[in-house]
């Protein structure tokens, strides 16, 4: 007697030779696209070293270079104005120049309050003529593990601190970017706690290195990067450095921070680059400097140490971080 | 609706192969020909593009079953092989990126970043759930494991896909738009599935119950 046993699978589910065949020749083709790929931008990075400057902003003039600037090349104006957070106009780096185009830095006042001799209000004009402008080649590193060298316009922060002279209870610096929604579409939004704030100790904010920028490339600091006023603290993560500033106040607490509030395990005040201090997302080690292909070892302090490090003396920089 | 007939559903198929090739020629074109390239930093877009598109062709593949289902077109069935093996495939673009262009193969990084970072965590388990169902999508597999138990295992794909969702979610730093559509979308399409296993269930009861009075 013949026994039908009836198959665990109808012949139409079975997938015609021809088909199958375009699987495997799918898979090959597949594999090599891939292979080609990443081959090609291999090749491509190394390869083309061109770093072409465009810019087509206005020029600034009598700008004094720098001994405290770095001889390594710097990032070309294409990447830096084209490449940045900045979270008030979107969340994605490579959005903020497009979406910055018409934010207006004019006419643009700074106040500079708190525990001062002399509050005031400033014109950006005139913060430009508070001390004479220097060039400093800075390198910048983003917590993201990305970083660039950036030949930034500007005066050290100490200039305008020893203007307003702060009293001597005064301890930190706290700034604050302006809040103008109908101009930076992310305000309307919870992104983060708005508007965004960052702070210094005053001797962080004394110190030599730390600057005021107005300018990148001999030009007037485009809207991208900050403009018309912003803070760069070059031996800390980028985010350190706030943009657009409207206020710059003294306290005799440490000033609360955005970052640190939206995630404080991830984010603290201090902010200092530090390979050995890892970070949730990203490991510190090492960073991607933009332009290059391998990564490099990530320096102490962003290669800042010798000038830097003695601000911390005894200071555990794992807690402190 | 009526099945399209045969010729047109292989036509439609290598005009589906070539369309889901898209956004690799997308990437080899800015990369290679558009002048602008891939922009400051190459390696951070082949992450996100190949990442993106591991994800949307999760739930692509995950909507063949309620689109035919719901628009009554079965034979979109004969897609979803394809679909899902250009998740794998993007999936594993994905994952060369970080190995090669992100760590060098370095083994110990790597390791450590599995173990340490969650969203790393996330990423991997996700892409290790699709191993076997990209190894068991021959016919032959199907045969060898039976197609009860074939059709069991592919039901990995729900976790893979949530663990995607999930690498996506603790990735980013701040705005959670993005990820979380991806995740409403999975949402919805893993709701359709409980729907339908309860109403099938609850028909399969009232059958029993007819049958035994």
């Amino acid at each position: 007697m013949l026994i039908k046993k009836p198959s665990d699978i109808s012949s139409s589910e079975v997938t015609p030779k021809e088909t199958y065949l375009n699987r495997r020749r799918f898979m090959i083709g597949a594999a090599a696209a891939g292979a080609a790929l990443a081959g090609g931008f291999y090749l491509r990075d190394h390869l083309d070293t061109t770093s072409t400057v465009q810019a087509g902003g206005i020029k600034l003039s009598g700008i004094v270079k720098s001994p405290l600037s770095t001889s390594e090349t710097p990032t070309s104006f294409k990447d830096i104005t084209n490449y940045n957070n900045y979270y008030e106009f979107s969340t994605d780096k490579y959005e903020p120049n497009g979406a910055s185009k018409d934010f207006r830095t004019r006419p643009w006042t700074v106040s500079i309050e708190g525990m001062v001799k002399k509050p005031k209000k400033l014109d950006i004009d005139s913060i430009m003529k508070l001390a004479p402008l220097e060039e400093r080649i800075y390198r910048h590193r983003c917590v993201e593990g990305w970083s660039m060298v950036i030949p930034w316009v500007g005066f050290p922060l100490s200039a305008l601190i020893k203007q307003a002279d702060p009293l001597p209870s005064a301890k930190f610096v706290a700034f604050q970017t302006i809040l103008a929604p109908d101009q930076m579409p992310n305000q309307k939004r919870a992104v983060l706690d708005w508007p965004y704030v960052e702070g210094l100790r005053m001797d962080e904010a004394m110190h030599p290195l730390t600057i005021l920028a107005v300018g990148l490339y001999d030009e007037a600091l485009p809207n991208v990067d900050g403009a018309p006023l912003r803070l760069v603290v070059p031996w800390k993560y980028g985010f350190k450095g706030i943009k657009a500033i409207v206020k710059i106040s003294f306290t005799d607490s440490m000033p609360p921070t955005t970052w640190n509030r939206m995630a404080p395990d991830e984010y603290g005040f201090y902010s200092n680059v530090n390979p050995q201090k890892d970070h949730p997302r990203w490991s510190q080690a090492t960073e991607r400097r933009i332009g290059e292909f391998r990564k490099r070892p990530t320096l102490m302090f962003n290669g800042y140490a010798d000038q830097v490090a003695s601000l911390y003396n005894g200071m555990d920089l794992q807690k402190n971080y | 609706m009526k099945a399209p007939p045969e010729k047109l559903i292989r036509t439609l198929k290598v005009l589906a192969f070539l369309v889901c090739l898209g956004p690799v020629f997308v990437l080899l074109w800015k990369g290679f020909v558009s002048r602008d390239g891939l922009g400051a930093n190459p390696i951070d877009v082949i992450t996100r593009s190949t990442g993106k598109w591991t994800l949307t062709f999760l739930l692509i593949t995950l909507s063949v079953t309620p689109l035919r289902k719901l628009a009554g077109m079965p034979w979109l069935i004969r897609f979803r092989r394809m679909l899902g093996l250009y998740a794998f495939f993007y999936g594993t673009l994905h994952l060369m990126t970080y190995v090669w262009l992100d760590k060098f193969f370095d083994v110990h990084e790597m390791l450590h970043d599995i173990l340490k970072r969650r969203f790393i965590t996330a990423g991997m388990t996700g892409w290790i759930l699709m191993l076997p169902l990209a190894l068991t999508s021959t016919t032959g597999w199907i045969r060898r494991l039976g197609g009860k138990r074939w059709q069991k295992l592919h039901r990995l794909i729900y976790f893979s896909a949530a663990a995607g969702i999930i690498h996506f979610i603790w990735l980013v730093k701040a705005d959670l738009r993005r990820p979380l559509t991806y995740g409403a979308v999975l949402a919805a399409l893993l709701m359709y599935r409980l729907f339908a296993w309860i109403i099938g269930r609850t028909r399969r009861a009232a059958l029993q119950q007819t049958v035994k009075a």
